[in-house]
């Protein structure tokens, strides 16, 4: 029976691909590669890799950034919650269009966001533009590096922007499963006020739960490579990007230290993971002397108010962010210290469009494949788990594999030998590359509904002579499409929003929208980045729009299809 | 009608060596035998189990025969055991008639023409393209209790099947229901914490602790 095998075949698509190109980018980084006459081990590429310049403050703006980046984020989600979850908000409170808000932000690709942001936040950005000259007296752009800072600032705040509507839907799904209200009810009747009660009784059976995303954060802030491209310091760049920069360098002979740099990478970011686990069990001692305490009311007023400001702000900046992107892109002439272009046009939309429809074809084609075959063994996983009545138990953590080791270290190692091969560049090896992105988030997505539909339904339909299969096709699937199809547009977004899989695996030939945008960073023609950032950022919500439709459509006799989700 | 047998022999439900529940009973054709008992007693284990449903974590022993025919290990859609729930569960996705359809046994020489007559059965005619859920409480237990006829069970569980209808309601379909198991030789646990129901049921009593 295929369906026997399935967990076998998940786990191959996601560790053997892992496994593999760590292996690939581990003889490379010791000095074998015997097609560029590598054959003896050597710690050569070691010693190249740490007396190129600058490179320890690569590795310590990669740091940093990872650190503060995901304690920002979770503060700023933590205290959210604290101030929101500790009563019933109103229908059209600000908390509730703050949660609805955060999961269209969530299906932004990072570059576009990072692109928004930079347009914001430059010295010809919106905001300097909307205070000058009436507050600042500038008349022309302030010479100031605030996009591409050496210490990394802009870019923890354009992660945090990311990460937080990550962290807050993670916790959202979380929460019913530790019964927060009744926790925090049951602590303000101790006399515990509101914020303060959440984040004693709530907060510490909430974080085991999100450890694991917490964790692809923590991975993913340590090895960005387009939004520190977009965002990050330059010279030196982050880790990350210098790695990148190597493996492009047309010398062979930089292929070693390069892959040296992406193991480095790995172990920074195992680093990263160390000290955090670490920051865990000092905040654990932290917060049992505090609860111990039994302080009711400390500080409780200002947790709230953080939450509520800063969760605001970051929905606000990328709101803005997003209006700045079809601003650049529709802009007409705009002189410097004027709030608005003086016109709008499309001119430049139109100009671009005939090299928009290639990449936007080949997004598309990868995107679709990798969701497609991406769903099909997620059913397939969900249904054996469904007939068996059993869950592998190691498999969330193998879901978290491909988020958890970086990208560069394992992705250049397949990149390597590929090009070693000759194999040349192929849609079917980057749209693979995808399905180790896209798989497990369409996993987590889907898997909560599938177990959560009501077991009698199964039962009735065999009872009256339906076979499993029968019930498969004629019962589970139609009653889960909804569902489905989300868990498809989330993938799909994935997909759209992946980089360096896209650059790697298509050696620099394959062209996607994403890849073009990013690497329309370098040139900063404003207009077209605009463009691009914004079909990028347009698309995922096409997957998201298709995918709350078209159930509505089919269903739309059907009253009884509107409850489940 | 043919009148069918229900056997259970000797069967025994344990939960972790724990024993839940042993009982041993014989069911004529049409007979009903009621099943009362507080929650955690077991008497949805034995319904599962009989049905082919038992969750993994519950061990049974003892034959379960229908009709001369160890069912024990029989899997749910062979056994012909039909089930009917506290919740008439009408599939959302299907019609009135749709889901009519999903209970008519495959092989039928006139699906639709059987389906017509059954809507004409339980006072439904010209319903049968309705949403289930524009249908009022009544009506969709008579579609569920017809679905689960169309199936040709030879034996029916019921898993407190008027427990959520309101009082006047639970009359009629009590009424009803047994009417047409009874009137098809059909043997029927029911399940049940209301002593109403097995008055109604006119069968033997087994009270669980």
């Amino acid at each position: 029976m295929i369906l026997r095998l399935i967990p076998v075949v998940v786990i191959a698509i996601l560790v053997l691909p892992v496994l593999a190109g760590l292996i690939l980018a581990l003889l490379p980084a010791f000095g074998y590669l015997p097609v560029l006459g590598g054959e003896q081990l050597t710690l050569e590429p070691w010693l190249r890799l740490f007396a190129s310049p600058g490179i320890w403050r690569s590795v310590g703006v990669s740091y940093a950034t990872a650190l503060v980046t995901t304690g920002l984020s979770l503060l700023i989600v933590f205290c959210f919650l604290a101030a929101v979850g500790a009563r019933q908000s109103g229908r059209w409170s600000l908390d509730s269009w703050l949660r609805r808000l955060v999961s269209p932000l969530l299906s932004v690709p990072h570059a576009a966001a990072a692109f928004g942001f930079a347009f914001l936040i430059m010295p010809s950005g919106l905001l300097t533009r909307w205070i000058s000259p009436g507050l600042t007296g500038w008349e022309r752009p302030p010479d100031l590096l605030i996009v591409h800072d050496s210490l990394g600032l802009s870019l923890m705040a354009g992660l945090v922007m990311k990460e937080v509507p990550f962290l807050l839907l993670m916790s959202l799904a979380a929460l019913p499963q530790v019964n927060a209200g009744q926790r925090v009810i049951m602590a303000r009747s101790l006399g515990y006020r509101p914020g303060v009660a959440w984040l004693k009784v709530v907060a510490p059976a909430l974080y085991p739960l999100i450890r694991l995303p917490v964790y692809a954060v923590l991975a993913f802030a340590s090895s960005t490579v387009d939004v520190a491209m977009i965002l990050g310091p330059t010279l030196p760049p982050t880790l990350s990007v210098q790695v990148v920069q190597w493996f492009n360098d047309p010398d062979l002979g930089t292929l070693y230290v390069a892959s040296a740099g992406a193991i480095a990478q790995l172990l920074l970011t195992a680093a990263v993971l160390l000290n955090w686990w670490l920051f865990e069990q000092l905040a654990s001692r932290l917060h049992a002397l505090w609860v111990r305490r039994g302080h009711r009311s400390f500080a409780d007023r200002s947790i709230r108010s953080f939450g509520r400001v800063t969760m605001s702000l970051v929905v606000l900046m990328a709101g803005l962010g997003f209006m700045a992107l079809a601003l650049n892109a529709f802009a007409g002439f705009w002189r410097f210290p004027a709030a608005w272009p003086a016109s709008l046009s499309a001119d430049a939309f139109f100009r671009a469009l005939p090299t928009l429809q290639d990449p936007l074809l080949t997004t598309l084609v990868i995107a679709a494949a990798a969701t497609i075959l991406a769903v099909l063994l997620v059913i397939a996983a969900l249904e054996r788990e469904q007939r068996l009545g059993v869950a592998a138990p190691w498999a969330l953590w193998l879901l978290y594999l491909p988020l958890l080791v970086p990208q560069i270290a394992f992705l250049s190692g397949i990149t390597v030998s590929a090009e070693v091969i000759q194999s040349g560049p192929s849609l079917a090896l980057v749209a693979a590359g995808h399905l180790l992105f896209v798989l497990p988030y369409v996993y987590l997505a889907l898997a909560e509904s599938y177990r959560r539909l009501d077991p009698r339904w199964s039962q009735l339909a065999r009872s009256l002579g339906s076979s499993m299969n029968g019930v498969f096709w004629r019962v589970r699937l139609p009653l889960l499409l909804a569902p489905i199809l989300t868990a498809a547009a989330l993938g799909f977004a994935i997909s759209i929003s992946q980089y360096l899989p896209t650059r790697l695996l298509g050696a620099g030939r394959i062209t996607t929208v994403t890849t073009e945008a990013v690497a329309l960073a370098a040139g900063g023609d404003r207009r077209l980045i605009g463009i691009w950032s914004l079909v990028q950022a347009l698309l995922p919500f096409v997957g998201f729009a298709v995918a709350i439709a078209l159930p509505g459509l089919i269903w739309r006799n059907r009253r009884g299809m509107r409850e489940i989700q | 009608m043919k009148a069918h047998e229900l056997h259970l022999q000797q069967v025994r439900l344990c939960l972790q060596d724990k024993l839940l529940l042993a009982l041993d009973a014989s069911l004529a054709g049409g007979e009903v035998l009621t099943i009362m008992g507080p929650s955690g007693s077991g008497k949805s284990t034995l319904l599962a189990h009989v049905a082919g449903f038992l969750p993994p974590a519950f061990r049974a022993s003892g034959k379960v025969m229908l009709d001369d025919e160890d069912i024990t290990s029989v899997s749910a859609e062979r056994s012909g055991v039909g089930l009917l729930f506290q919740d008439p569960l009408l599939f959302p996705h299907l019609s009135v008639a749709g889901n009519l359809r999903f209970g008519l046994v495959p092989g039928h020489p006139k699906p639709q023409m059987r389906v017509e007559q059954a809507l004409a059965e339980i006072g439904l005619s010209g319903f049968g393209s309705r949403d289930p859920e524009t249908l009022s409480g009544g009506q969709r237990a008579r579609v569920s209790l017809m679905r689960l006829l169309l199936s040709e069970p030879r034996a029916v569980l019921l898993d407190e099947p008027f427990s959520k209808l309101d009082r006047s309601l639970r009359a009629e379909m009590r009424q009803l229901v047994f009417e047409h198991l009874t009137s098809r030789g059909l043997p029927t646990i029911l399940v049940t914490h209301d002593h109403e129901d097995a008055e109604a049921a006119r069968g033997r009593v087994i009270e669980l602790f």
